[in-house]
């Protein structure tokens, strides 16, 4: 009997990790991507590796998640990953006193953190806030966005996944009887159009996920919040720097090769494709940055950018939407078979995303193989341009 | 932020399959401080669909988004518009050279990065465990002063694109790859020596320096290819590298 075909729309974090798992448990896949890895969403993030910190007073699950996939990402892509560790920092006495909620979140969470006095903090970090008030360490990182995904699709690829960057679904092929079986396809290198059959389709479409299921008639209860980001052109840090506080704009400086970025802010947006960037938010990240690291206002800014987080539900203001994934298997909620979408989420949570995915995949096809991505390690991204299709 | 827009005319390369090559034009109105690739993105958007080029983290830290801007080398992500043009004039975007076109803007680097693998390059590192300079201790941040780290090559293939030697022998390791190998040193591994000293490495370079010229990462990929070759001196003298 031959192998089921699962396709899996978009190449981002989700998609490449998904395509890993499937293929790795003997699926047959194919990645179809609009463009090149991580073009959206993920490429764009400033590559936090998240020890569950900040979410770890409001959002529970989803710091468990980040601490949990934060040790196993270490152990399976230490290739991509600085494990710079990670400051949270208080500057006032509001700071001081969200640090009582958060120390006893992060007890609750698993998050190892040691307390740091102004001097110890500042011996790390010379270019910190020298008025800081105290400091807590922890272990975050960052990590290579491009290459994390790389290093996915690189193994997935070695396992067999076919990889169809620069092609677009135009189109998801149904049966007449609510089931989609399959993609219509625009190969915009060659400048060919075609059609790819499958037994399931997953959309790891991030913010898009709403548009592609549209396609099916099916419904996805997903709100696109863009931030921005400004990358200065000096590595002022040698840790990930958090502002002690609950989760706001400006709040973040992640050190990434001789830059830091400094994120991020929430809007909304109308058109997904071409997102501007809003001004007066570059503004604030120079206002809330220096705050934290008083030399960025002598720091040229080197890149200002935006990523569209697909926050999962309608209607709530984006920074109250809680930061976990869901999987919809469209069956269930629209009378749609052979379609699931797996969105939301954060890039630290990739694999945990992937293999909910795979399993929801396994339990409709009826197939039963163990996940086993937390110990499997990844090959060289770089195998992922040297392997062919 | 400057808040008058420009008019500007992109003149893009544009290939198909085994389709002819040819320039397409594109006039759009943009913002002088917004980045060369925000106006791709833009013409892909709202004018023309079928148009193909790499990019993934707008802000240089991968190395997707490197083109030819006005015939020179650049990483479109962090390139000024008002640094390449003025308003109402023509911006001419290319494809990289010394790498087969995969279409349009977008060309395929896996020879670089297969050679970036074999020389062990390793590309994200701790600041404890890359010091700034060869010989140099752990780098701490300082509150002032710059560091050069070989971790910071982002392969985004500028400098084999601008090289003059790769462009005229594709089996010359070029900039990128041969500053990669200074990573490790030529006494880890006699493999490495055998390629950094044959007939594809470091003597094959003619000391133009358009390799440093265009690194977007201050990677300086001429200063250590000089440097290799001390190296390489040393070590057939010495039998160590330093």
């Amino acid at each position: 009997m031959s192998k089921p075909h699962v396709i899996v729309i978009g190449a981002g974090f989700t998609g490449v990790a998904t395509a890993h798992d499937l293929a790795l448990r003997g699926f047959e896949v194919t990645v179809v991507e609009r463009g090149p890895i991580v073009n959206g969403t993920s490429g764009r993030t400033h590559g936090l590796l998240h020890c569950g910190g900040r979410y770890c007073v409001k959002d529970q699950e989803s710091a468990i998640e980040c601490i949990d996939e934060n040790w196993i990402l270490r152990k399976i892509v230490p290739q991509v990953i600085e494990p710079n560790g990670g400051m949270f920092v208080a500057l006032d006495d509001n700071d001081v006193e969200y640090g009582e909620s958060w120390t006893a979140g992060c007890d609750a969470c698993n998050i190892p953190y040691e307390r740091l006095t102004p001097k110890e903090a500042l011996e790390i970090e010379p270019n910190l806030n020298p008025d800081l008030l105290l400091a807590y360490s922890v272990p975050d990182g960052t990590f290579d966005p491009l290459r994390l995904a790389l290093a996915f699709a690189a193994t997935a690829k070695s396992n067999g996944a076919i990889f169809r960057l620069y092609t677009d679904v135009t189109e998801l092929l149904m049966d007449g009887q609510g089931t989609v079986t399959g993609v219509k396809i625009w190969d915009r290198s060659a400048d060919e159009r075609g059609e790819l059959f499958a037994d399931v389709v997953v959309s790891a479409t991030g913010a898009w996920s709403g548009q592609i299921a549209e396609m099916a008639g099916a419904y996805v209860p997903i709100q696109p919040t863009p931030g921005v980001m400004v990358a200065y052109d000096r590595r002022l840090v040698s840790n990930v720097i958090n502002r002690l506080c609950k989760p706001s704009d400006g709040d973040i400086v992640v050190p990434q090769r001789r830059m830091v970025v400094v994120g991020t802010t929430s809007y909304d947006v109308e058109d997904l494709d071409y997102v501007p960037v809003n001004e007066e938010h570059v503004q604030l990240m120079l206002e809330r940055g220096s705050e934290l690291l008083p030399t960025l206002r002598n720091t040229n800014s080197r890149g200002i950018f935006v990523a569209t987080r697909p926050l999962i539900g309608a209607g709530i203001p984006g920074r109250s939407v809680a930061r976990t994934f869901k999987c919809f298997d469209h069956k269930e909620n629209d009378g749609i078979d052979g379609f699931v979408t797996i969105t939301g989420g954060k890039a630290t949570t990739l694999r945990m995303m992937a293999e909910k995915t795979t399993d929801m995949v396994c339990q409709k096809l009826g197939v039963s193989v163990e996940c086993r991505t937390a110990e499997v390690p990844l090959l060289s991204y770089r195998q992922f341009y040297a392997l062919q299709n | 932020m400057s808040t008058s827009k420009w008019d500007v005319t992109f003149l893009v390369y544009r290939k198909k399959g085994q389709g002819t090559p040819h320039y397409d034009e594109f006039t759009i109105k943009v913002n002088p401080d917004e980045y060369v690739l925000d106006a791709i993105e833009r013409i892909w958007a709202y004018q023309d669909r079928s148009l193909v080029f790499a990019h993934a983290c707008h802000h240089s830290t991968c190395g997707a988004c490197g083109m030819r801007v006005n015939g020179v080398e650049k990483l479109t992500c962090i390139t000024l518009i008002r640094d390449v043009t003025a308003d109402g004039g023509k911006v001419k975007v290319d494809p990289l050279r010394n790498f087969p076109i995969i279409s349009d803007l977008t060309v395929d680097m896996g020879v670089l990065y297969t050679r970036m693998d074999e020389v062990g390059h390793r590309p994200v590192l701790p600041l404890s465990e890359e010091p700034a300079e060869p010989g140099v201790k752990p780098v701490k941040i300082a509150a002032e002063g710059d560091i050069i780290r070989l971790a910071d090559c982002i392969e985004c293939g500028l400098c084999i694109s601008a090289c003059p030697i790769a462009n005229t022998t594709s089996g010359y390791l070029g900039p990128a790859v041969l500053a990669g190998a200074l990573q490790h040193g030529l006494d880890s591994d006699q493999h490495l020596f055998s390629l950094v000293e044959g007939e594809n490495g470091v003597w094959r370079c003619h000391s133009a320096f358009e390799c440093t010229e265009v690194c977007p990462s201050y990677v300086e990929p001429a200063g250590k290819i000089m440097e290799l070759r001390k190296q390489v001196i040393w070590k057939r003298i010495f039998g160590i590298a330093k």
